[in-house]
């Protein structure tokens, strides 16, 4: 087996909120039709959770689901079981129109913690980051600095950033500028 | 700045979220049609100032596509729909009427 690398080999950064690179993550592309029976037996085998609804992101002791558009789920699970997580999703759904995907490696991940992750947040975003809208259990899909990326929140005060891994450099370092000491707004 | 309210994920996502998809409901012309049904297929657009049918689609949030009607002028929003209706829903045409008295209506 390969020596696996995440894309900043675990980087972090102590600022106005600290920014950490949060390594590998299985990660899976589930595409289907989200109302069916199968689908929603599959994704419970998995990573023993029922599909979310729109927006929301759900996670458990095997894994999380998020809802990344109408056809399409994003699962969490350990990077080494990802593999056999999509054998076992393939095998579920074979009688159905599909697509389940390892994409761990074409993602990176980051994790953002500390009081002020929504402002962190909301200087390079146009959603909506404030606890009206972005709470735990949401997941948003949006821009980030320049780039995509899917965004939710694990607690109030921790944010998970999902992004391409080609642009996960990029990532890292628009959040540290944007979590650097002092440029954040004073709440009183 | 736009705002449009994505009918795919229900989120009200800002213009730089999304991309334009010009003008919605075009015929479409294809092998046996005349070559001036083809030329107005491809290329003529119309160029409303008032209201106005456009394609958008969700490409940074949900990535499908949804159908938007709007004012051109004012961009004021007059609501949004799924991208597979063939022409716009009745209530939102009897409402854009109500607000644009003067307004033509839709024409194919």
């Amino acid at each position: 087996m390969s020596d696996v690398q995440s894309v900043l080999g675990g980087a972090s950064f102590d600022g106005a909120v600290k920014v950490t690179e949060a390594g590998v993550q299985g990660m899976i592309t589930l595409r289907g039709d989200l109302g069916s029976e199968a689908l929603a037996k599959a994704v419970k085998s998995a990573v023993g959770l029922a599909v979310p609804a729109p927006l929301a992101v759900k996670s458990g002791a095997k894994g999380a689901v998020a809802w990344m558009s109408p056809d399409e789920l994003l699962l969490t699970v350990p990077y080494d079981q990802a593999e056999a997580a999509v054998a076992k999703l393939t095998k579920a759904l074979a009688d159905e129109h599909h697509l389940a995907v390892n994409v761990s490696d074409a993602r990176a991940v980051f994790t953002l913690s500390g009081d002020a992750v929504r402002d962190v947040l909301a200087k390079g975003t146009p959603a909506d980051v404030s606890p009206a809208g972005f709470k735990p259990g949401v997941i948003r899909r949006s821009q980030l600095g320049l780039v995509a990326a899917a965004f939710w929140m694990t607690s109030d005060t921790e944010v998970t950033v999902v992004c391409f891994r080609s642009v996960g450099e990029y990532m890292y370092n628009w959040l540290c500028t944007a979590a650097k000491p002092g440029t954040l707004p004073i709440v009183s | 700045m736009l705002l449009l309210t994505c009918p795919n994920c229900g989120v009200e996502a800002d213009e730089t979220e999304l991309s334009a998809g010009g003008q919605a409901h075009l015929k479409r012309f294809a092998a046996g049609s005349s070559d001036d049904e083809f030329e107005s297929y491809l290329f003529h657009r119309s160029n409303a100032k008032g209201v106005h049918f456009e394609r958008w689609r969700h490409s940074y949030g949900c990535g499908k596509w949804f159908l938007a009607a709007r004012d051109t002028n004012t961009l004021e929003v007059f609501g949004t729909y799924p991208a597979q209706t063939p022409e716009p829903p009745k209530d939102l045409i009897a409402a854009i009427k109500k607000k644009r008295p003067d307004w033509k209506g839709f024409a194919k």
